[in-house]
């Protein structure tokens, strides 16, 4: 290789496919990105609900970006049975007292971790809910604690707006 | 190859085909040297093609009365099967087309795997098929969405959240996918769109799937090579064409009992049910020529690691032909392979009875063994066979083993030149 020295030529090539290779990719990328969400998907971002309605022991399922949002007002049984679990039984361990902030509210996307399905409600061995699909199971705060979903139910971020109000997103 | 010096006999073929060899084209296609014993696991190549095509004209007629919208997409199918005149019949075809197709792929696969169809030289042919079948799988799921009932929109979501498993990556991968926060209509259009596209593409593979067969020629029953054109070959036409034509017949009457009595029978009732994001169906099962592999997912409690196998399954079909190290190629002349082979077979059968029963118990514990065995046969059963298995000694031609069982060779010899 000490023989052969860098031509003037070897350069032209190097920078015309250098850039040729530049132009492909910013030409590729605008191709690629419209197939992420839309301004329009955007923009239906934060969703309202009123939860006045709402009893002890029920759920509310809203949709909120195309997917179904589980608003659960727990009972003291349900709470004491999602606060007296051990972390180190949880598949994916995360304190009911960070998923829910007001214990009586808890709020997550009704969404199985596994492959995307609605579990049901009150179902399952752990008095929370059962993925139909590929059989797991979740606690009363929504967290995995058997079957093939790697992890907790996701919640989303939200508030109180007022007393009966919780603004999704 | 023969056709080389082929020449049109008229004026205006000669200038033609001088400028375009077509006709030299079509003559290498009627003259093209088959083996003279293939049977009829042979003929589905022909049938497939037929899929094919069947597959784009009723798709391009739906095409003209369907509507790609997640408002207006359900009702627009059911305005082909109750107001467009036909609409119900194209329909018809068009849905048990595409089991049909399978059917037959899956024949003319395991065709391939008896008689050793994917060993050199036609490692190419094989690939360009796995590829072939990774289109179909591709185009069928995208087609079982475009009538945006609860299995579509539920398989959709499922197979979608495949990608999910990718480490670090996977939920930007689905969400671009989706084009929102979960399937909808920017899915729909993308799948509509893809699921047009993707039969062409097939189409150009299938031209080149035949092409590199037509370098080394068809393998036969007998698995060996033959010399082209010779007493073991006949011309593709007529011989094959007619063969060919009466197993697409028989085939055809298969295909029209589901279309004119089972026209259902293949598919889910759930998906006559408008796609509904807030209820799950109770029992989500892919159509049934996915199951297999659907079973491999489930075998697996691992989201990502079930993906892997899952996609493993049909992967490690690509890399056949350095796994089985035997040099003979036809099931025929190996015994055990042969034995192997049925297991096989089984095997898949098995995975996809459990892949359509319920994930737990019994059934899971079938699916985990049927699952370790698929992987067994490929990674260490084929590659062993090779080196162990005493195989049967394969003729030298495709008439010996007919004419050569005379204890006079001679006079089978004598007999075999007249019968040219």
């Amino acid at each position: 290789m000490s023989e052969k020295k860098t031509k003037r030529r070897d350069f032209l090539f190097t920078a015309t496919t250098a850039v040729g290779a530049v132009g492909a990719a910013a030409v590729v990328w605008p191709m690629i990105d419209q197939m992420n969400p839309d301004a329009s998907v955007k923009a239906l971002a934060s969703t309202e609900v009123d939860v006045s309605s709402l009893t002890p022991g029920n759920t509310l399922t809203v949709l909120w970006r195309g997917k179904p949002v589980f608003i659960r007002r727990r009972t003291q049984e349900e709470i004491d049975e999602a606060r007296k679990v051990k972390m180190e039984d949880l598949i994916h361990p995360e304190k009911d007292e960070d998923r829910a902030k007001n214990p009586e509210w808890l709020v997550m996307l009704g969404v199985c971790t596994h492959l995307g399905c609605v579990p049901l409600n009150d179902k399952g061995d752990y008095n929370g809910w059962f993925c139909p699909c590929h059989g797991s199971h979740y606690d009363t705060s929504g967290r995995i604690r058997k079957g093939p979903a790697p992890w907790n139910m996701e919640v989303p971020k939200y508030e109180f707006v007022d007393a009966k109000t919780i603004k999704i997103g | 190859m023969s056709d080389h010096d082929y020449r049109p006999k008229s004026k205006v073929g000669q200038w033609f085909n001088d400028r375009l060899p077509l006709l030299t084209l079509a003559n290498h296609l009627t003259d093209y040297p088959t083996p003279k014993n293939l049977n009829y696991w042979w003929t589905f190549g022909g049938i497939l093609t037929f899929c094919l095509i069947t597959q784009i004209v009723t798709g391009l007629t739906l095409a003209m009365h369907y509507i790609a919208h997640a408002d207006m997409a359900f009702e627009s199918v059911e305005h082909i099967m109750r107001d467009v005149n036909y609409g119900w019949l194209i329909r018809y075809i068009h849905a048990n087309g595409a089991s049909m197709f399978f059917l037959a792929v899956y024949i003319h696969i395991f065709r391939s795997l008896f008689y050793g169809s994917y060993k050199s030289p036609r490692e190419i042919i094989w690939i360009l098929g796995i590829i072939i079948y990774l289109l179909m799988m591709a185009a069928a799921f995208m087609g079982y969405v475009l009538p945006w009932g609860q299995m579509s929109f539920w398989g959709a979501t499922v197979i979608t959240n495949l990608f999910s498993a990718i480490p670090l990556v996977g939920e930007g991968i689905v969400t671009w996918l989706w084009g929102g926060y979960s399937v909808d209509n920017p899915t729909l259009t993308r799948f509509f769109t893809l699921h047009y596209l993707i039969p062409f593409l097939i189409l150009g593979l299938v031209v080149l799937h035949i092409w590199a067969l037509h370098v080394p020629g068809n393998n036969n029953p007998v698995g060996i090579d033959i010399k082209k054109p010779s007493k073991d070959t006949v011309p593709f036409h007529p011989y094959i064409v007619i063969k060919d034509g009466f197993a697409l017949l028989m085939f055809m009457i298969v295909f029209a009992f589901f279309v004119f009595y089972a026209p259902n029978i293949l598919g889910h009732a759930d998906n006559y049910i408008e796609a509904n994001p807030m209820v799950t169906p109770a029992h989500i099962v892919p159509e049934w020529y996915l199951l297999p592999f659907y079973a491999i997912l489930r075998s697996v409690p691992d989201k990502l690691l079930g993906v892997v196998a899952m996609l493993s399954a049909i992967l490690i079909l690509a890399v056949l032909p350095w796994l089985d190290t035997s040099k003979i190629r036809s099931a025929v002349f190996r015994p055990l392979y042969k034995q192997f082979y049925w297991i096989l077979v089984a095997d898949v059968l098995i995975l996809g009875y459990v892949g359509a029963m319920p994930a737990e118990g019994l059934y899971l514990l079938i699916a985990r063994v049927a699952t370790a065995y698929y992987f067994l046969h490929f990674l260490i059963i084929l590659p062993v066979l090779g080196f162990k298995e005493k195989t049967i000694p394969v003729p030298l031609s495709i008439t010996e083993p007919v004419l050569g069982g005379s204890p006079n060779l001679a006079a089978a010899r004598n007999k075999e030149s007249k019968l040219e």
